[in-house]
């Protein structure tokens, strides 16, 4: 174990990835010269040479289509999007094509490829840099998505992701970045998708969230904890495939539960875990299950206005009492 | 560059022979686009009776582009394109049985009934599609070249599109990277001059063969109604790609003698009824071959009835087959979402599957 910054640690998993399977390679906007616009992929161009690390022109479509089509010819790509707030340029590459690709060629071909890149809203870049993108990704299937919350978590499922076969979208939290933790060195350490982490232990109410939430969850876990409550913390880590028993688990323990996601709330995956809830736990409540998104509008710049469309922590709080009836 | 110049495809000594190809290589031209004629006619049949459901988009009147640019390839070649692709799949070696069975939606189809007409694939063959979205093929080829390039092989992909597909900023971005990294592919526009029911012209303001240039993407034009121009065409260009000549952009120009999809008049609103008639006339890239076989006393009626009789037989075997195969099976819809059903985890939330 060492203490590594999530940087590191998926800077780590690519290394050895590649280092591993030969046919692993990555591609992106400032991948291989610049070392990668938030520093991932420092030190890759050097050690894999220009073939396996590759800086492309900025041509999201364009990229994201090359991926998959060197994924339908068998290699696995790592695409690496500089935000996925730009992905939206290349979402039918992803949507029409690596998505379908398994299904409409009757299982001849599978797309074993990763897109990856952070996302979520940073500090006052506005509008179309700070949003969540996690929610176009999960409504087709075909797709996995994967948002790891933690240096450990973040190697453990990057590699898992490239070895998968099938496409995954690894959605990185901005603000994660720098943020420290140990992290196994063991070259085959692997976190399988779709094995959710209770990452606080408490019982009286379940804060189920994912990606970068889970920091804000666990700072008001600890403020719910001065008043005598203990929350129980739930990172999904991958939300499809989605560790439902673990979900009902939570919600069986605590009977009282709230959803905590970084995006807006119409569609968003709260809804859909929600609705879960509702319909595999029903019995097991003992009150409404209550979502914490963000404000329903697009990010605005002002760092007061920023701040309170963001799910902070006091929003989350009050949303515990209220399921609490405190 | 025409067939003339060709070096002479299975030419023998003292053999009868016509711009450089061998009577052998000139029948099995006739043979390959009066199977897809055939092909495309019964499909356009079973379509009317409704044995065949969906978008359907035949290929007639191209024919000599899929058999011209096609049969110079090799098997391990990548073949990639749109929705009007049922010939170039035959093109490629796919068997006529499966893809209609595909048309018809079976079981036994190339996707086993769940592609449809315009998501043909035969991985083995190196036919990678049937992709319905205009001009998204474009960054997939480039990608498969990609492959190519970094395994350093000697295959090359080709890459079909419409017209209408050059005005998709895929089509820019994927001549830019093609030609950055000199990649093994070779970009080809069948030139119908409609995209659906726009003229090109209204849609563009400059010429097709003009389009690659900024890219640095060398751009050749070629009669696609006639197959020996365009075979002898592709041969040579095929071969200059494996040789690393790098990305290739060529403006085949043909004519589409059938509506854009069965939904679709043959002429429409958009063309005259004459303009079809003229290039129906005067431009078959069939009747083109066969009355240069005719004036060079290379074929006579009788061998042109019996060839047409034996691709006759081979679709009515299609259809056969097709009629004959199962309906697909429910329960395969979920296996062939994700390869790969991880062992922790929910990956499908409609309560019907996993």
């Amino acid at each position: 174990m060492a203490e590594v910054t999530y940087r590191e640690a998926l800077n780590q998993a690519l290394a050895e990835e590649m280092t591993r399977d030969e046919s692993v390679f990555l591609l992106g906007e400032e991948v291989a010269e610049y070392d990668g616009a938030y520093k991932v992929s420092k030190g890759l161009l050097e050690r894999f040479g220009d073939k396996r690390v590759v800086d492309t022109p900025i041509s999201e479509l364009g990229f994201a289509g090359l991926g998959v089509g060197a994924a339908m010819a068998g290699l696995r790509p790592v695409v690496e999007f500089m935000t996925y707030n730009f992905s939206f340029l290349a979402l039918d590459q992803v949507i029409n094509s690596a998505a379908k690709m398994l299904s409409m060629s009757g299982g001849q071909i599978g797309i074993p490829m990763v897109f990856r890149g952070p996302t979520g809203a940073a500090l006052q870049l506005g509008a179309q840099h700070s949003q969540a993108c996690e929610t176009w990704y999960l409504h087709a299937p075909g797709v996995k998505v994967v948002m790891p919350s933690t240096p450990a978590d973040a190697k453990g499922l990057l590699k898992a992701a490239i070895r998968d076969n099938d496409p995954v979208a690894f959605m990185e939290g901005e603000l994660l970045y720098n943020v420290k933790g140990e992290v196994p060195d063991d070259d085959d350490f692997i976190i399988p998708l779709g094995v959710a982490d209770l990452k606080r232990e408490g019982g009286d109410v379940s804060i189920i969230t994912h990606g970068s939430m889970v920091h804000v969850a666990l700072q008001a876990a600890k403020q719910l904890e001065k008043k005598g409550i203990e929350a129980d913390v739930l990172d999904l880590r991958s939300l499809r495939p989605l560790d439902v028993d673990a979900i009902l688990a939570t919600v069986a323990k605590t009977n009282r539960a709230i959803y905590l996601e970084e995006g807006w709330p119409y569609v968003g995956v709260g809804a859909q875990i929600v609705s879960i809830i509702m319909e595999e736990a029903f019995d097991d409540l003992d009150a409404p299950v209550l979502r914490v998104t963000q404000a329903d509008v697009p990010m605005p710049y002002n760092k007061k206005l920023e701040a309170w469309a963001r799910p902070g922590v006091a929003r989350v709080v009050e949303a515990c009492n209220k399921v609490l009836y405190v | 560059m025409d067939g003339s110049e060709a070096d002479g495809v299975g030419v023998v000594k003292g053999e009868p022979a016509l711009g450089g190809f061998s009577k052998d290589k000139l029948v099995e031209f006739l043979r390959h686009m009066l199977l897809y004629r055939r092909f495309e006619e019964k499909a356009e049949e079973a379509y009317a009776i409704a044995k065949i459901g969906g978008f359907c988009h035949l290929h007639i009147g191209q024919e000599a582009a899929a058999s011209g640019c096609i049969l110079p390839l090799r098997q391990d070649d990548y073949v990639i394109g749109s929705y009007r692709e049922h010939t170039q799949a035959l093109a490629k070696g796919v068997p006529p049985g499966e893809v209609m069975a595909e048309l018809y939606g079976k079981a036994s189809g190339t996707s086993g009934g769940v592609g449809g007409s315009m998501h043909i694939f035969r991985e083995d063959l190196g036919f990678m599609g049937g992709n319905g979205i205009v001009g998204a093929q474009i960054p997939l080829a480039l990608g498969l070249a990609w492959a190519i390039h970094y395994r350093g092989g000697d295959q090359v992909c080709v890459c079909f599109f419409g017209d209408a597909a050059v005005n998709q900023g895929a089509f820019h971005e994927s001549m830019n990277m093609a030609a950055i990294w000199n990649l093994p592919v070779i970009y080809v526009v069948e030139n119908n001059s409609y995209g659906m029911g726009t003229k090109f012209s209204r849609v563009s303001d400059t010429p097709m063969a003009t389009k690659s240039a900024s890219h640095g993407v060398p751009a050749t034009v070629v009669d696609g109604q006639d197959v020996m121009a365009t075979y002898a065409h592709f041969e040579a260009l095929v071969e200059d790609v494996r040789q690393g000549a790098g990305p290739q952009f060529v403006d085949v120009q043909c004519y589409r003698f059938k509506g854009h999809s069965m939904s679709d008049p043959v002429s429409g609103t958009y063309r005259s009824k004459e303009e079809v008639q003229d290039r129906t006339e005067n431009a078959d890239p069939i009747k083109v071959l066969r009355d240069r076989l005719f004036e060079a006393e290379m074929l006579t009626t009788d061998e042109l009835e019996a060839l047409d009789q034996e691709v006759r037989g081979v679709v009515d075997d299609a259809v056969d087959f097709a009629e004959a195969a199962p309906e697909p099976e429910v329960d395969t819809l979920y296996r062939q979402v994700y390869s790969e059903i991880n062992a922790h985890g929910r990956l499908f939330f409609d309560g019907r599957g996993k």
